[in-house]
């Protein structure tokens, strides 16, 4: 995130003026929303399967991980449920797109909430978040709720955010669970 | 609804080319199971890597019944009945971990990790009682081949020697390609959940029939070789092993192809620490043959899987439900493989798998339709013509047979008719 940007100006920015409290409140505000608004732009696009769309979210050094057996386990020495570079994150979205991945054809029917959304730092162009979420599908198995506390880094590339790391701590990763073939 | 039979009668519902759909959604048949086959003959439960050290264990299971996998104090391999025998208690709630006694939560009755009961707790109430008739209930049987651990709820039976017959030479196999021939399962289990009959799954780990068009959409847009072994070109085989075990041998193709570790879809250039540990293991000429051959596709009756890459263990939890637990074989002695072996198997397997979710998704569709009136048969009749034995006696076929499942279904009449 550029620091000349006025609509990006940092919350430590922010903090050092110190004079205009209100001013600095609504700095912070503004990113906030900003934050959220990408969000919910990734929510509808996994929500819809706009498969495309997407992956265009991504940075070429993304990370996309959805860890196993807790929250704080090592993806380079323990199995995860997804750690996907950009590469294999193409190869997902491709499989989707052809249309005889057959645990999504016909795909699942899905709505998400994205809640409890909190700015943990910034770090140059970078922001860390952490969001809630709660996922309903309906597929011709029936019916599944899913919950997560999320994780991402959200990078500032030509005035828009993009995803450089997500990652997806379902609450219940340590016990067995269906299959998740949908853009989690 | 389906025709249940009253009792059933199993000489009436497997046939040698085709099964009763029953057979997969009858809850009666389900317990029988239970008795006669996960409750007598050899489980697959752990492996000795996952308890390396004194006092270690971990939560395993045989069929839904959960039981500790123990190394106790001696360093001795214990399986104990994950419950207090004085109400019935879940003993340990923890899934792994290293102690040498367990003490019950609700009354504190504490046993050690050899399973007998040290003390009563207020023990004035106890007054004369032996504490040796209240140990933990105990698996009586355990086997370990080369670090595979079965046990047996049956006190006698065949020897998993004996049991394993043909199939030991698929873990013999896997474990060549370890240049110090040994196994480290340390990368933790996916447990994937499907609404599905385990025979389904047991069926399906050989079934050779399905990769072409189940896994049309990974092979069109990765350079994945696997494919081809599937179709009808292909020289590999599949083979009934008797006592239900069966594999796809395809050592066929790598041999016809003759690049070392080709069946990994890389090659030497790729793992320069690998070839240089195996061929430092096996001399030159057999390392290249270890690597050109590579892993073993094996399903081991009724439970455990070696899918090349990974290792499968299948639990039963009800007549509709399953769970697949799976990890990344790791090799001693291999670390530059093993992170390959680990990225790959978390890309194809788990709930989130490229392959394995298109499988789990037709093994649920499998179990609807089971349930489905009409046809009530299902057939397995492919291959038969062609069918025929190899130079030790097995039944082998083409690699989209149905050889494997005519041999699962055979072993599995003689269990449930015992
Ligand atoms: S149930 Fe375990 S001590 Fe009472
Ligand atoms: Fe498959």
């Amino acid at each position: 995130m550029s620091s000349t940007s006025a609509s990006s100006l940092t919350l430590a920015e922010a903090a050092s003026t110190g004079s205009d409290h209100a001013h600095r409140q609504e700095d912070a505000g503004e990113l906030m929303h900003r934050i959220e608004q990408f969000l919910y732009l990734e929510a509808r696009l996994q929500d819809t399967h706009a498969y495309d769309d997407w992956e265009a979210l991504w940075t070429d050094d993304a990370i996309y991980w959805v860890p196993a057996n807790g929250h704080d386990t090592d993806p380079e020495r323990e199995m995860s449920i997804i750690y996907d570079n950009r590469s294999r994150i193409r190869l997902r979205v491709e499989q989707l797109k052809t249309g005889r991945h057959h645990t999504q054809t016909p795909p699942s029917n899905l709505a998400r909430l994205i809640s409890n959304v909190e700015l943990v730092r910034q770090e140059g162009d970078e922001v860390h978040v952490r969001a809630n979420m709660l996922v309903f599908e309906d597929n011709l198995r029936g019916e599944t709720i899913w919950a997560a506390r999320n994780e991402y880094t959200l990078r500032m590339v030509e005035g828009a955010f993009r995803l450089a790391r997500k990652k997806v701590a379902l609450v219940n990763n340590h016990k067995p669970i269906f299959t998740l073939s949908f853009l989690v | 609804m389906l025709h249940m039979p009253k009792t059933p009668d199993y000489r009436s519902l497997v046939e040698p080319t085709r099964v009763h759909s029953s057979l997969y959604t009858d809850e009666r048949i389900f317990q029988d199971e239970l008795e006669r086959i996960w409750y007598r003959t050899w489980v697959y439960v752990g492996h000795v890597s996952e308890v390396p050290n004194p006092n270690d264990y971990v939560t395993k299971s045989i069929g839904p019944t959960p039981v500790l996998l123990v190394r106790d104090r001696a360093g001795e391999i214990r399986l104990l009945l994950n419950k207090c025998p004085h109400r019935g208690n879940q003993l340990c709630a923890y899934r792994r971990g290293n102690r040498t006694t367990f003490t019950c939560p609700y009354h504190s009755w504490t046993f050690s990790n050899t399973g007998d009961l040290i003390g009563f707790a207020f023990a004035d109430g106890y007054e004369g009682c032996d504490k040796r008739q209240f140990g933990l209930g105990k698996v009586p049987r355990i086997g370990i081949y080369r670090g595979f651990i079965f046990g047996s709820f049956a006190e006698d039976g065949p020897s998993l020697d004996e049991y394993l017959g043909g199939a030991k030479a698929s873990l013999d196999q896997l474990l060549d390609n370890s240049p110090e021939g040994e196994l480290e399962l340390t990368a933790g289990f996916l447990q994937h959940r499907t609404k599905a009959n385990w025979k389904f799954i047991l069926e399906n780990e050989t079934d050779g029939y399905h990769p072409a068009f189940v896994h049309s959409s990974i092979f069109q847009v990765s350079d994945s070789g696997i494919g081809k072994l599937y179709d009808p070109r292909s020289s590999a085989l599949t083979r009934d092993f008797g006592n239900g075990h069966t594999e796809f041998d395809l050592r066929p193709e790598w041999r016809r192809l003759d690049k070392p570790l080709q069946w990994f879809g890389t090659n030497e250039g790729r793992l320069p620490d690998y070839v240089r540990a195996m061929t430092g293991a096996y001399g030159p000429e057999r390392a290249r043959q270890i690597m050109i051959d590579g892993t073993p596709h094996t399903m081991i009756f009724p439970n455990l899987f070696i899918a090349e890459i990974q290792l499968f263990v299948i639990q039963p939890i009800a007549v509709d439900e399953t769970i697949q637990h799976v990890t990344a074989l790791q090799f001693k002695g291999a670390p530059d493989f093993n992170r390959r072996l680990r990225q790959q198997t978390m890309g194809s397997v788990g709930p989130a798998g490229l392959l394995l979710a298109d499988d789990t998704e037709m093994y649920e569709r499998n179990h609807r339709g089971a349930a489905i009136r009409d046809p009530e048969w299902l057939t397995l009749t492919r291959g038969l013509h062609r069918e025929r034995r190899d130079e030790n006696g097995y039944l082998i076929g083409h690699s989209t047979d149905e050889v494997p499942q005519r041999g699962i279904w055979r072993h599995y009449l003689e269990l449930m008719t015992a």
